[in-house]
């Protein structure tokens, strides 16, 4: 269902998100998240993203050990001084919800977005031209900078470096990272003379991608449609 | 957790995290001009790809933000710089999300601009090691608690219940400053040995930063 079209994609999916990001209700969020878990599951482009998820477990679990303590409402047990109320575990529980649900909903809608697509796709949605440059040049170099950074990496561990909480380990990477930006200064400075040699004139040709077609619209309505539903229903 | 994800925040601090970072970028825009794009481009890649080393410190391991350090290398087009990273954060590893964009850019963004702006100066001209270095390293850790409150005050003024995990995570900041200001303090040192030139916010190889693209930059 979702747009083929990068550019409606985008603009469903921050739609949607940002009617999920403001659920009150723990119902509404709850059943929500029920529903998109399968979809996640079965109809996800990616494996179900567990590193995601597991990514918010800390903050999450921050949540469900104050909240309880620090809102007032019916009391649910207390532990010495403290009283937790249930008020504070709906509430961690209601943004347990909303974060998972808008992880899932960002992976299944743009978990599949290829990085050499999206400097078009925003060019299209008129974000500046020259943001939309950085973004393009940013994309095309951080694999070849991770390479890189592995190539230096795997040369300290070849020397016997290991990484451990001192001061030499803090010094080791500021020189690793340190080597990094001199040769990718070097290699900017290199990039822009190749470049201006192709006749490069100060902006890339961007053709504009044909007008979306109908069923790309269609799915970029009933997303954003879905979204704003969903929220009218919550603040009923 | 510098990245903060989409559904805690409230509608308000969204949205003026956003004006905030549209002032930014526009900021960021005039200072990127066609010969900046690609410096600036690569180093946020650089960056992107040293933010991915996860570097132990005490019991947990984090990684460097280096918003200091690219405070001090691109001064205000490090909005710009910031935005594209978490962007292509969010699509690609989900980490942060797509709402917050506008308040994690001012969060990581903003300490870096402000304390290099006001140090970068005294950094670029001392003669002494062992002053860059305490500067850089000041540099670095102010960044990093700066990001800190932001992200605790972002989350205070979302909602009042909180204020309680907003101070935990200030304080899980304490030791990444740490980290961050050593690693700063080698950056900077390592650049103004290898090459000083990469420490200045313009195109060091032209009189002006607004030089038309045709002209031949020298080799460093």
């Amino acid at each position: 269902m979702a747009p083929a079209d990068l550019r409606l994609r985008l603009l469903a999916a921050f739609i949607a998100i940002a009617c999920l990001s403001q659920l009150h209700s723990l119902a509404v969020a709850g059943v929500l998240l029920a529903l998109v878990l399968p979809l996640a599951w079965f109809l996800g482009p990616l494996a179900f993203p567990w590193r995601r998820l597991w990514h918010l477990e800390g903050f999450l679990l921050l949540l469900f050990a104050t909240l309880p303590f620090t809102m007032d409402g019916r009391p649910l047990f207390t532990l010495g001084p403290l009283v937790a109320s249930l008020d504070g575990v709906w509430r961690a529980s209601l943004i347990a919800a909303k974060v998972s649900t808008c992880v899932l909903v960002l992976t299944v809608l743009l978990g599949d977005v290829e990085p050499a697509r999206l400097g078009v796709a925003l060019r299209g949605l008129r974000v500046p031209e020259r943001l939309s440059r950085l973004c393009v040049m940013t994309m095309r170099y951080t694999s070849l900078l991770r390479d890189e950074a592995r190539r230096l990496h795997d040369a300290m561990r070849a020397r016997g470096f290991r990484p451990r909480s001192s001061r030499h380990t803090w010094r080791s990477y500021g020189n690793l990272i340190g080597m990094l930006l001199v040769r990718a200064l070097d290699r900017a400075e290199r990039v822009e003379e190749a470049m201006l040699c192709r006749g490069y004139t100060g902006s890339f040709p961007y053709h504009a991608p044909p007008f979306p077609p109908l069923r790309d619209w269609i799915g970029f309505g009933a997303i954003s449609a879905a979204g704003v539903a969903i929220l009218v229903i919550d603040r009923l | 957790m510098a990245h903060i994800p989409d559904g805690i925040l409230s509608l308000p601090v969204l949205i003026g995290g956003g004006l905030i970072t549209a002032g930014g970028v526009a900021l960021a825009l005039r200072r990127l001009d066609d010969r900046m794009i690609p410096r600036a481009a690569i180093l946020g890649a650089a960056v992107f790809a040293g933010s991915l080393i996860a570097v132990p410190v005490g019991p947990s391991s984090v990684h460097v933000l280096l918003s200091g350090m690219m405070g001090i290398m691109l001064g205000t087009a490090t909005f710009a710089v910031v935005l594209v990273i978490l962007l292509l954060q969010a699509l690609l590893f989900g980490f942060g999300g797509l709402t917050t964009l506008g308040v994690n850019t001012v969060n990581i963004a903003l300490p870096g601009v402000v304390f290099a702006l006001l140090l970068g100066p005294a950094i670029r001209a001392t003669p002494s090691g062992v002053l860059r270095a305490a500067l850089a390293g000041a540099v670095g850790a102010l960044s990093v608690l700066g990001t800190g409150a932001l992200v605790a005050s972002s989350l205070a003024l979302s909602s009042s219940e909180f204020t309680p995990v907003a101070s935990v995570l200030l304080a899980t900041y304490l030791p990444l400053a740490v980290g961050e200001a050593f690693v700063t303090a080698a950056i900077v040192g390592f650049l103004a040995r290898v090459q000083p030139e990469a420490l200045r916010p313009v195109i060091a190889s032209s009189a002006s930063p607004s030089a038309p693209p045709s002209t031949p930059s020298s080799a460093s």
